[in-house]
């Protein structure tokens, strides 16, 4: 029987009311009396010398308020980078500034250049088209090997190369792994590109500030997935507004896939303008904008090589990738392509020996960061091609391939620097092999060919690491925050419970999930139970939601408080029933004495705690609140594999989704119909990026996807239903709910399956295609067939 | 400016307009109807989705003024006055067919428009009519559970949960 409460239960979400009605509270519904509203004037160049910038006629146009240039922002930080990478001299990566507006050159398409605040939206934009630019075009820096030669233009004079930084990993191991090349019965080795990404969720980004000039205090209503990230990043290192006199709300929040992480210009730009003006400034994205403004994710370009001895096991594989970083340095770009990446290379084998090279370029293109995944999909997606690659080679299958070279002892260290705690890789393979029905394949690739198609069946296997993250480990990798979370628990007299997270919901259902996990410790119905997010005034310094962490180390800090909670509760309990502490038990609302039939209600305690008139005032305090701040001690390790069926047309190259089956271990599962929506949309993702998604450059640096005529989004008839399955367990063994987080499988786990797919087809009809770049388009596959 | 009334959700509205006043920001900056969303500016994604005299329509490819006289019907009005969630709304409910929300509204709209001219669509029919509805979140699978629920459909054996 399925639980119809707390952990465990499919509970139907309270948060969908609200959007099922249309009365949610999204960033763009917010309007603050008297606001006025800024238009961007962006680059139209991918890279340009400013020589002037003249607003005299457009500042006289009706209704502007004001306009600003990079000028304004001369003495004002810039946006700042939150990690610092090493690279492999030990030298610091490079770190160009980034200003708010643009300073002496324009870097990318979308560049903003001057901001013009008016009374309305028409008029800024008006306005704008009254600037008179004059903008010295330079020669622009795209592809990101000819970049690094010698000779090549510079995104960034002073800095005097497009090289952001050069790692390698783990540097000691890389004559060893030389050596066991050397050595190796058989070698494959597979060059690749990871599409560069828009992450696109469908709410564009907007940004309000408003100013109090009585109390000195600025508010930014912000479409972010980390309010306090925000505060902190926007105050102290841009605009040096001290936290207690700034206020950041991400309210509803139209999802974020990563590019809702980091600190944009906009949100600066607006709470300073604001305080400026004395007059709230509000921002809203058009989706044009959006696609030249927006961090865009991926964009790797990469060679790997997998060494195996004489009976197929996997002795060394190394990788040399070349890593977009854009114009600029986004919050966290500097670590996805090294610590998001680099440590995921042993997937789920038992490769002994790895080395990783990353080179990050500059170029004229947006700054590129975490998107879904987030190195993790890079990883995966270069591994399970090779792996495919080879079983090919080899004339084994590749599925054995992968189970033989299985890691099945955990804790397991691998030879890139990290240890995963739990996993059982061969169950969830067992699990695929059933639900995809492997055993009828043959006969549904019959079916095909009967209608004139090809069939092919791919299969990858994934891990990830999320929960992120420990403090001190990312310290020492060169993350400049740290990556705990928070909860303040507050049970009200009455009884009822207020969780106030750092955690953020953009489409994850914490205001359902969180309240099953308190029930479930304390035994009271889910609805005496409400989650506050999303508010710097509202909820303890958090890190916010990423990295498939919310409930890892979010839900962790929260079951923390509550034990605190639960703990005083029995002190007082004791106290009421005259009995030992030691001997309260709590179960289903109420606290009870073992071996007695005393008891006093939950609700009874919490008054206690709030009217202490019988109350053990000189042992502890009145009322009912805690805080807990929680440092996972290690990454959380969530694994699992994939399949995909595809049909080819050989007439056009047109390749269809036949069936995509998945199986995870997210170790325990707290509301497994929020999990199984996350896997799918993650899946709708992978298969984006598989088949239809690219975002293209040409090679002046002009953006060729700048709307959803040129960038194809999955729709609805892209896709098929998914079959996911969730009952293979391994908890985590290193964080109290045992979870492994879910948010980000689906679109690391999809990509490869479905390229395999691609490639198998064309073999069975006997095209000895090897590879096909994502997105594998019918162009590219007809291309692949004829070619 | 020129002067527009139009019915929305049953209650008369009037308002001053420019020519170029969209249909959606009317809804949203007008009348306060926040529930219609814009997604795009091409058209594409159906986010603001609404029906026009019964009609599908993208509110962001229609001048408010060319609404003049006509019945409207957004998000807002789906639900009975006591607050009971449509059956369409209810399904997307039941079946998880929303994670954000953003897209929410233009696809229940979406849905509605299609259950009226075909009340028992397939898997094929569902796709299809979402054609300009994009969403970012699901990946289709529980909005199209839904929707065929909400045409009195068995989904139950539709793809394991
Ligand atoms: S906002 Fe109307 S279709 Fe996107
Ligand atoms: S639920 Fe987020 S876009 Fe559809």
């Amino acid at each position: 029987m399925p639980k119809d409460h707390g952990i465990g239960a499919s509970n139907k979400r309270r948060e969908d009311i609200r959007f099922l009605t249309g009365t949610g509270n999204y960033t763009d519904d917010i309007n603050i009396h008297g606001q006025a509203y800024v238009y961007f004037l962006r680059s139209d160049v991918a890279h340009g010398k400013i020589n002037s910038i003249d607003t005299a006629a457009a500042a006289a146009m009706p209704g502007v308020v004001r306009i600003f240039t990079g000028a304004d922002f001369e003495g004002i930080g810039g946006l700042p980078c939150g990690w610092q990478v090493t690279d492999k001299h030990g030298e610091p990566m490079k770190e160009p500034p980034h200003p708010v507006l643009a300073q002496g050159k324009v870097r990318h398409v979308g560049d903003p250049i001057a901001a013009v605040v008016a009374d309305s939206l028409d008029q800024a934009r008006d306005a704008a088209e009254a600037i008179e630019l004059d903008i010295e075009e330079l020669p622009a820096v795209v592809d990101m090997k000819a970049a690094v030669q010698e000779g090549s233009a510079l995104v960034h004079d002073d800095i005097g190369t497009n090289l952001c930084y050069d790692w390698g990993f783990v540097e000691e191991n890389k004559g060893a792994v030389e050596e066991a090349f050397s050595k190796a019965a058989h070698v494959t080795t597979l060059e690749l590109r990871n599409n560069r990404l828009v992450a696109n969720p469908m709410e564009p980004r907007v940004a309000v500030g408003d100013f109090n000039r009585a109390s000195g205090d600025s508010t930014l209503y912000t479409t972010s997935q980390n309010p306090h990230v925000i505060r902190l990043l926007m105050g102290a290192f841009v605009l040096g507004i001290p936290e207690h006199k700034l206020r950041v709300v991400a309210p509803d929040v139209g999802g974020g896939f990563g590019t809702k992480i980091f600190h944009y210009a906009e949100e600066a730009f607006c709470t300073f303008a604001a305080k400026q003006l004395n007059r709230a400034v509000k921002w809203t994205s058009s989706r044009s904008e959006a696609f030249m403004s927006d961090a865009h994710g991926r964009d790797h370009v990469t060679k790997i090589q997998l060494a195996l001895d004489a009976d197929n096991n996997f002795t060394a594989l190394r990788t040399e990738t070349y890593a977009n970083m854009g114009a600029y340095l986004s919050t966290f770009a500097p670590s996805v392509p090294t610590w998001l990446h680099g440590t995921l290379m042993a997937g789920n084998y038992k490769t002994p020996l790895i080395y990783v090279n990353v080179k990050a370029v500059f170029t004229n293109t947006v700054p590129v960061d975490a998107y879904r995944g987030a190195g993790r999909p890079e990883a995966t997606f270069q591994l399970e091609r090779v792996i495919d690659k080879a079983a090919r080679e080899l004339g084994v299958d590749p599925v054995e391939l992968r189970r033989q070279n299985f890691i099945t002892e955990f804790p397991y260290a691998t030879p890139v620097a990290v240890e995963y705690d739990t996993g059982d890789y061969h169950a969830t393979m067992d699990k695929l092999v059933e639900i995809a029905d492997f055993a009828g394949f043959e006969a549904r690739r019959k079916d095909s060919e009967a209608k004139g198609k090809l069939r092919g069946l791919g299969v990858n296997c994934y891990i990830e690491a999320c929960g992120i993250a420990p403090s001190n480990l990312v310290g020492q990798l060169g993350a400049r925050a740290g990556l705990y979370e928070s909860a303040t628990v507050r049970v009200n007299a009455t009884g009822g419970v207020v969780v106030m997270t750092g955690s953020h919901s953009h489409g994850q259902g914490h205001e359902t999930s969180f309240p099953q996990v308190i029930s479930e410790m304390i035994g009271i119905p889910e609805d005496q139970v409400e989650i506050v997010h999303g508010d710097t005034a509202r909820s303890p310094m958090g890190m916010g939601t990423y990295g498939s962490r919310s409930l890892a180390v979010g839900g962790s800090a929260m079951v923390r408080a509550a034990e605190k909670i639960i703990n005083k509760a029995k002190k007082i309990a004791a106290h009421l029933m005259e009995a030992s502490e030691g001997d309260i038990e709590l179960k289903d609302g109420a606290f009870s004495v073992a071996g007695t039939d005393k008891s006093v209600a939950w609700g009874e305690v919490c008054l206690a705690a709030y009217v202490p008139h019988n109350y053990p005032l000189e042992d502890i305090e009145p009322g009912l609140e805690e805080t807990a701040f929680y440092d996972p001690s290690n990454f959380t390790y969530p694994s699992g594999a994939y399949c995909c069926e595809v049909e080819v047309d050989p007439e056009t190259g047109k390749v269809t989704i036949e069936s995509f089956a998945a199986t995870d271990d997210f170790g325990n599962i707290v509301n497994p119909m929020i999990v199984d929506g996350q896997v799918h949309g993650g899946i709708g993702q992978g298969i984006g990026q598989a088949l239809l998604e690219n975002c293209a450059y040409d090679e002046n640096g002009q953006l060729l996807s700048a709307s959803y005529m040129d960038y194809a989004m999955p729709r609805a008839s892209d896709v098929p239903f998914y079959k996911v399955d969730h009952s293979c367990q391994t908890p985590c063994t290193h964080n109290p709910l045992g979870v492994k987080g879910c948010g980000e499988a689906g679109a690391i786990g999809s990509p490869p399956a479905v390229v395999n797919a691609v490639i198998d087809a064309l073999h069975s009809g006997g095209h000895k295609v090897e590879h096909i770049d994502m997105p594998v388009s019918p162009s590219r596959v007809w291309a692949a067939m004829n070619g | 400016m020129a002067k527009i009334s139009m019915k929305v959700n049953g209650r008369d509205v009037s308002g001053e307009v420019e020519g170029r006043t969209l249909l959606v920001q009317f809804l949203r900056d007008q009348l306060g109807l926040t529930g219609t969303h814009v997604g795009c500016d091409t058209s594409q994604c159906g986010a603001c989705t609404v029906q026009v005299d019964g009609k599908q329509v993208k509110s962001c490819t229609m001048f408010a003024a060319e609404a003049e006289g006509a019945e409207v019907s957004t998000i807002e009005g789906e639900a009975a006055q006591d607050g009971t969630l449509s059956a369409i709304q209810a399904a997307f409910q039941e079946h998880h067919g929303l994670q954000c929300g953003f897209c929410t509204p233009g696809m229940v709209m979406a849905a509605k428009s299609l259950l009226e001219v075909n009340p028992k669509p397939t898997e094929a029919e569902v796709r299809h009519h979402l054609e300009g509805n994009i969403c970012r979140c699901t990946g289709y699978h529980n909005i199209v559970k839904a929707i065929m629920a909400a045409s009195g459909q068995d989904v139950g054996a539709i793809a394991a949960e």
